[in-house]
């Protein structure tokens, strides 16, 4: 609505995943959390990822943040690889790379004042005159909705979710900085306050130029506010497409499948008896071939032998399946 | 609906005291079900819709206040001996909760959590009690029965501990089923599953059911009868259909309005609900959703608006300036 967005994914990414693989040892056991993922989200734009709980979609945003150091692969962002860099590096290309988390409350230090809190990054990065701190905090947190007079003097537990989520997007905007990866951060909240929060997000977005990774489980959620969408299933991609075209004509099954099972607040529409399709198995073991293809309905012998690759069935639509719902072109 | 209730709760108040003074969770709740019917009861966190669940259950914390009747199946809960009360739960009174985790206990066995419930109400043997334990599973779409009868809840993936759940909430054929959130900490592929689950049971036992929840999506499809809550009220109820398409409470409409829609364009601002619910414990002295309402004027802020009967039998609302019937439509 503010700014014509760019639905091509190959003009002027500003992050750049490509061949990431994040695994981690538990109980001895090691967990496939993220398997050869690539995608890129152009400057400006907003992908959406999505995936049910344990698809990876959340270590995926923390990779990219060298929050959990990946296995293999790279993070380009601006052209250089997060994965690459240490110390010092890494931390100043920190600085244009934010995170909002799901939790509101637990991502606020519950004995510090929210000036102070908002004010910490600042404090990192060096900037040394508290008035110049103080301005830029007011600042911040005018821009999310708050009054600093009233705010910046009290605890978290004296706000709401909402108002604490509000107070986490201060703290990421205040370092001025490109990339924010959104990690479900409307799922804790109540309705009535997650139309808030997702307006506010898109005025953030056109007003300081961000470009957002945003990361839900909640499809109309996504679609809300993304110019393209990721689909993930058990650690790997399923499908990346325009988020109008992908809801329109899903090429994954399971695509299909989500997008079938969001109930729909109109009485008219009868819920689909769903098919029997099990449950999602465990990352530990993956099954061999496509992950998907012990709850598919289309699986066969190739689905089993061959990981499909991901290659595009649409316009800017990509499909990881040997047996996609649209034919290829 | 001409056939007596089987669950009606009449002026129920629940009233907790905490260290901000008194909290008016429930405030004059009227709601009746008939047997084999599914109500819808829908609202935000804090609306008092799990404290009615308990109120009507009888699980409420010690310290809470409740005041008014529940008739249930002729008898009124409120006032019914604790031996007497415990023999109807769990038998004709069922419920399923949120979590499947906390709600089974960790350290038995499925089949011995089954078996229990069958036990102390149906009076069965342990061969028969084991018997019907698998064929319960089975029922509720738990793949290899018997074996899971010897496993403990954290096994178990939680859609299946839900599965679980259901399993034995329904043992004893109850009457009515209370399901308070019985989806939200499940995927949205699981959450479909469990709802049809549900469903189906209810339709194929004739048990009316209560299906508690935040989302309006979630009982558009699946309930006869839907009751909106607002800060301890139910302020619109109507027959499911005439809710969605003539409701007149602006409440419904606005909670309705600020879900994202899955056929909406991306970047479509969504119309948000200004402010957030009152502070319970610092009651509002007129219509409690005023201050967020876009159509509150004068008396909206000095009156507290009462259930009042629609044009349409089963509708009813609290307000003093309704959204207009929808015109065109069915008007």
């Amino acid at each position: 609505m503010m700014q014509d967005t760019r639905q091509s994914s190959s003009r002027d990414p500003l992050l750049r995943v490509e061949h990431l693989v994040v695994e981690y040892a538990v109980g001895g056991k090691t967990v496939h959390a993220v398997s050869d993922v690539s995608l890129q989200v152009a400057r400006g734009e907003t992908l959406g990822l999505v995936g049910e709980s344990g698809c990876g979609k959340s270590t995926l945003g923390r990779a990219v943040l060298q929050l959990r150091r990946p296995v293999s692969g790279r993070v380009l962002f601006d052209g250089q690889d997060l994965a690459a860099m240490h110390g010092d590096t890494l931390r100043q290309m920190r600085r244009r790379v934010q995170l909002i988390f799901q939790d509101p409350i637990a991502s606020l230090n519950p004995r510090r004042r929210i000036g102070e809190i908002i004010a910490e990054p600042l404090v990192i990065a060096g900037v040394k005159d508290p008035r110049k701190r103080q301005e830029l905090v007011c600042e911040v947190l005018s821009a999310v909705g708050l009054d600093p007079g009233l705010v910046t003097g009290r605890l978290p537990h004296e706000f709401s979710g909402g108002q604490c989520q509000r107070i986490c997007i201060a703290r990421a905007l205040v370092l001025n900085p490109e990339f924010i990866i959104c990690d479900e951060p409307v799922s804790a909240l109540d309705v009535s306050i997650r139309a808030q929060i997702l307006n506010l997000l898109e005025d953030m977005k056109a007003r300081f130029g961000l470009t957002l990774l945003f990361i839900a489980h909640d499809l109309a959620v996504v679609k809300a506010v993304s110019d393209r969408v990721a689909v993930m299933y058990l650690g790997r991609l399923c499908e990346v497409g325009p988020s109008e075209q992908l809801f329109a004509r899903p090429a994954h099954p399971y695509t299909a499948l989500l997008i079938e099972a969001i109930p729909v607040p109109d009485p008219d529409v009868r819920p689909a008896e769903s098919v029997p399709v099990g449950e999602p198995p465990s990352p530990m073991s993956p099954p061999s071939g496509c992950r998907f293809r012990t709850r598919c309905p289309r699986a066969d012998q190739r689905c089993i032998d061959e990981v499909p690759e991901l290659r595009p069935v649409a316009p800017d639509q990509f499909v990881a399946c040997h047996h996609p719902l649209i034919a290829t072109g | 609906m001409t056939e007596p209730a089987l669950l009606s709760v009449e002026g129920v108040t629940v009233d907790l005291p905490t260290p901000r003074g008194n909290l008016r969770a429930v405030d004059h709740v009227d709601l009746t079900i008939g047997a084999g019917r599914t109500l819808g009861v829908v609202g935000e966190s804090g609306c008092g819709k799990t404290m009615l669940s308990r109120a009507i259950l009888q699980l409420l914390p010690k310290k809470a206040k409740l005041s008014g009747r529940v008739m249930f199946d002729g008898q009124d809960l409120v006032r019914l001996q604790p031996e007497r009360l415990r023999k109807l739960r769990g038998r004709s009174l069922a419920v399923v909760f949120q979590d499947p985790m906390t709600s089974l206990n960790p350290v038995l066995t499925i089949g011995t959590q089954l078996i229990e419930t069958l036990q102390e109400h149906l009076e069965l043997d342990g061969v028969a009690a084991k018997r019907r334990s698998a064929e319960l599973l089975a029922a509720v779409g738990i793949p290899a029965p018997e074996q899971r009868l010897t496993q403990y809840p954290h096994q178990l993936s939680g859609g299946m501990r839900q599965r679980v759940a259901i399993a034995i909430a329904l043992s004893c054929e109850p009457k009515l089923l209370i399901a308070d959130e019985p989806t939200t900490a499940l995927d949205v592929t699981i959450q479909a599953q469990i709802l049809d689950l549900l469903a189906r049971e209810q339709r194929r036992r004739h048990m009316a059911m209560i299906l508690i929840t935040h989302d309006l999506g979630v009982v558009a499809g699946r309930t006869d009868e839907v009751a909106v809550m607002y800060a301890g009220r139910v302020v619109e109820r109507a027959p499911t259909p005439e809710l969605f398409k003539k409701m007149r409470m602006p409440y419904t409409e606005a909670l309705l309005a600020a879900i994202p829609k899955i056929d909406a364009a991306p970047h479509t601002p969504l119309p948000a609900i200004p402010g957030r619910p009152p502070d319970p414990t610092r009651p509002i002295q007129g219509c409690s959703f005023s201050p967020r309402c876009r159509y509150a004027a004068g008396r909206c802020y000095r009156e507290k608006p009462v259930l009042a009967d629609a044009e349409s039998p089963g509708h009813q609302y609290a307000c003093f300036h309704p959204i207009e019937a929808a015109a065109g439509v069915c008007a």
